[in-house]
């Protein structure tokens, strides 16, 4: 295989968990702006909804108002934003489209089809009413591409650079959401525990699809310190860091065996592992949530550098 | 009616669709044995003519060409003279493009030898009407077309260098993902369970060509390139190329990889070369041509220019470096105003073109907006040159979809079709 294919396969994977994210981050957003605030108005929390995909900062660069249609528009449509749902779905498709061989056919056409219907959309003709359908839509189509790959595709090192892709980009986008949440989860002034913000934490387990999961887990009202357990540390909950780190390591080692390589990624990714399922959520708040998060992601990001020098990425 | 199948997908300028029409074209057994022996004939001489022309140049030696239209032509590489490729073969792939009219038979309208393209809808064509009409394939013998990428393969293998020991390794270059023929490139590599590379996948090293895999280099023995000549070398060719892969050419030259087409076989596909074929033809087979040319006029020749610029209004005037049907000029269809202009350009610059009569092209019946209807088609056939010569019994059938055009190219409105050869 080439080394510019696993590039491909890997990217291609990573855009399209990326697209689902941002799509339930949207949805997130817009569920908030039509919730009653306690000034009688609505919490329009765009703000930290750009904050959580990492945006904020180009948004506001650019001069971007703050408003629902704007930030949708923004994350949904807008060319220019490398992570908005558009480009997204485009850079997948185009990187699977340079490695179309390595892909089945399924695969490529959950993706193709998707690309090919969304970039038919005119953003300036969809109706704000119809903005939760289509972001329902994208999820689906991601979890379509999702299945088609693990229902077709064969257990070779192209699955395994997919597989890279999907966790490595699930990993960071639940540590960021998390990083950008942590005020929330541990307010400055207040020990973890305390009982108000339960909307946010609702909040946070929406943004990762977790807020069902996490009841039928714990059979309990929401708990902050529960909550980032459940994100971070519970190996049963698919998005949360340990669950990714947990799948990273063993595909590492796959495509190690596979090829007598891996000689940089293969230790990382052990290292992380070892480290989340002996992490301790208690000294974890000890040493401060926020800089173990930035630490995950950091680590998270090395591995994925170490499997392209592994792996004649460039 | 009809059916419309995405080429690429869609949306995006640098994609397109291209209609496929439901009614397959039909060719009998007798007139497809006849075809296959004209164009077998004409592409070993094609490839003699280009053996020639890089060594010898017997035939301009002895006046059947003049020395100006090889030497002088923008499609000559001297960069190849005395270089001798794998079984002196220099087009490998080659689709020969052919109309029926109706009282004469076939002729052959162009000999694509440099990296023609369209076999990939021949083959998904079929596919789809097997698929829609299994029925019909139960009903008559119709020859199939699906071993095409075996074949391929095995010619490819046939080429590689001599020094290759064992199974040669073989490689598609293409340029990439924006090419109007991606598709195809992929196809044709992931059918012949071979990788698609890009220039920067390979590398030339230690007397070799590789590629970059993730367990390190690979070897390639065989690349089939979908990439023109002048981009596949920039220290050879063109210098801002980002397509090709530095010293690829000089590796050829000295025998440790096989480039299919060899570089510089546009020299025998040159429309204004192409009114020689049949001299060519008989010049190296001894043979009288089995297919036959269209009536060409050399604008450069000029008595046959004053006898173009008679009858622009009867003619097809082409570029003789044009392709996909553009910048011509179809007289009986064009304005007093467009015929003007051409008559400029060709005073200007007669050696650019040749001139054809306007054919009585056949023409096949095919779905349109109001029924059934008669519209022109050509038919390409795919021809495989190595250690012998492999043609699939089929092609790929061009159809002008407009009402009484002419012009079959996809980029003029034109669609395809199925082609049925039958068998006995």
């Amino acid at each position: 295989m080439l080394g510019r294919t696993a590039s491909s396969l890997f990217w291609m994977a990573r855009y399209m968990e990326r697209a689902e994210n941002i799509a339930r981050l949207t949805q997130v957003g817009h569920r908030i702006s039509l919730t009653p605030d306690s000034t009688g108005g609505y919490r329009e929390d765009w703000k930290s909804t750009l904050a959580s995909a990492g945006w904020l900062a180009v948004f506001e660069a650019r001069g971007g108002k703050l408003t629902a249609a704007e930030v949708q528009r923004f994350l949904i449509f807008d060319r220019d934003n490398p992570s908005s749902i558009r480009a997204c779905l485009e850079t997948a498709r185009n990187n699977g489209r340079a490695v179309r061989t390595a892909l089945t056919r399924e695969m490529w056409e959950a993706m193709n089809s998707t690309w090919n219907e969304f970039s038919a959309i005119d953003p300036a003709g969809v109706d704000p009413g119809a903005m939760a359908e289509l972001l329902d839509w994208v999820r689906q189509r991601s979890a379509q591409f999702r299945g088609a790959m693990l229902g077709s595709l064969l257990r070779d090192e192209g699955f395994h650079f997919c597989q890279l892709g999907t966790f490595t980009e699930r990993a960071d986008d639940t540590a960021r959401i998390l990083a950008a949440k942590c005020n929330v989860l541990l307010p400055a002034n207040e020990a973890l525990g305390g009982e108000r913000n339960q909307h946010q934490w609702d909040t946070i387990l929406r943004l990762v699809a977790a807020a069902g999961a996490y009841r039928y887990f714990y059979r309990d009202r929401l708990r902050p310190r529960q909550v980032a357990e459940f994100l971070m540390l519970r190996p049963e909950m698919p998005r949360s860091l340990r669950f990714c780190s947990d799948f990273i390591a063993p595909a590492l080692g796959a495509l190690a065996a596979m090829t007598g390589g891996g000689a940089s990624s293969v230790p990382l990714g052990e290292a992380l592992a070892a480290d989340m399922r002996q992490a301790d959520l208690d000294t974890i708040l000890r040493g401060g949530l926020h800089a173990f998060l930035i630490e995950f992601l950091a680590r998270n990001d090395v591995i994925a550098r170490a499997v392209g020098s592994d792996y004649y990425f460039d | 009616m009809g059916i419309t199948f995405a080429v690429y997908g869609a949306a995006e300028a640098n994609e397109r669709l291209i209609p496929f029409d439901l009614i397959p074209r039909v060719i009998s057994a007798a007139e497809w044995r006849f075809l296959e022996r004209g164009i077998e004939q004409r592409v070993r001489a094609l490839n003699a003519f280009l053996h020639d022309i890089y060594h010898r140049q017997d035939i301009v030696r002895a006046g059947l060409i003049p020395s100006a239209m090889v030497n002088g032509n923008s499609a000559f590489l001297p960069q190849m003279m005395g270089f001798d490729p794998p079984r002196g073969v220099y087009s490998h792939i080659i689709g020969t493009d052919i109309v029926r009219t109706e009282e004469d038979g076939f002729f052959v309208l162009e000999d694509n030898l440099r990296t023609p393209s369209g076999v990939s809808y021949m083959l998904e064509n079929r596919e789809t009407m097997m698929h829609l009409f299994p029925e019909l394939f139960a009903a008559h013998r119709v020859a199939p077309v699906d071993r095409y990428p075996e074949l391929l393969r095995q010619t490819l293998e046939s080429v590689a260098p001599s020094g290759c020991d064992g199974e040669p390794t073989i490689a598609v270059l293409t340029p990439g993902i924006f090419n109007s023929a991606y598709f195809e490139h992929a196809f044709l590599a992931d059918q012949m369970g071979v990788e698609l590379v890009q220039g920067s996948d390979l590398v030339v090293e230690d007397g070799a060509l590789w590629m970059r895999t993730i367990r390190g280099r690979a070897r390639v023995d065989v690349l089939y390139r979908r990439i023109d000549d002048a981009f596949i070398d920039p220290l050879n060719f063109r210098p801002d190329s980002l397509l090709g892969v530095p010293g690829l050419f000089d590796l050829y030259r000295a025998g440790r990889v096989t480039l299919v087409n060899a570089p510089g076989t546009g020299i025998a596909d040159d429309k204004a070369v192409y009114a020689y074929v049949p001299e060519i033809v008989e010049f190296y087979t001894g043979e009288k041509p089995i297919l036959k040319n269209i009536a060409t006029w050399r604008c450069s020749v000029a008595e046959e220019r004053a006898h173009v610029l008679d009858h622009l209004d009867e003619v097809v005037v082409k570029e003789v470096h044009g392709s996909g049907g553009y910048g011509m000029l179809i007289g009986p269809r064009s304005t007093r105003q467009q015929r003007a202009e051409f008559a400029e350009r060709i005073r200007a610059n007669p050696g650019n073109y040749i001139a054809q009569p306007t054919l009585a092209l056949s023409t096949c019946p095919a779905f349109t907006g109001s029924g059934v209807g008669p519209r022109h088609v050509d038919l390409r056939p795919f021809v495989l040159v190595g250690d012998r010569v492999r043609v699939v019994p089929g092609g790929l059938t061009r159809v002008a979809l407009k009402q009484g055009s002419l012009v079959v190219n996809s980029s003029q409105g034109g669609g395809t079709k199925d082609t049925w050869v039958l068998e006995d």
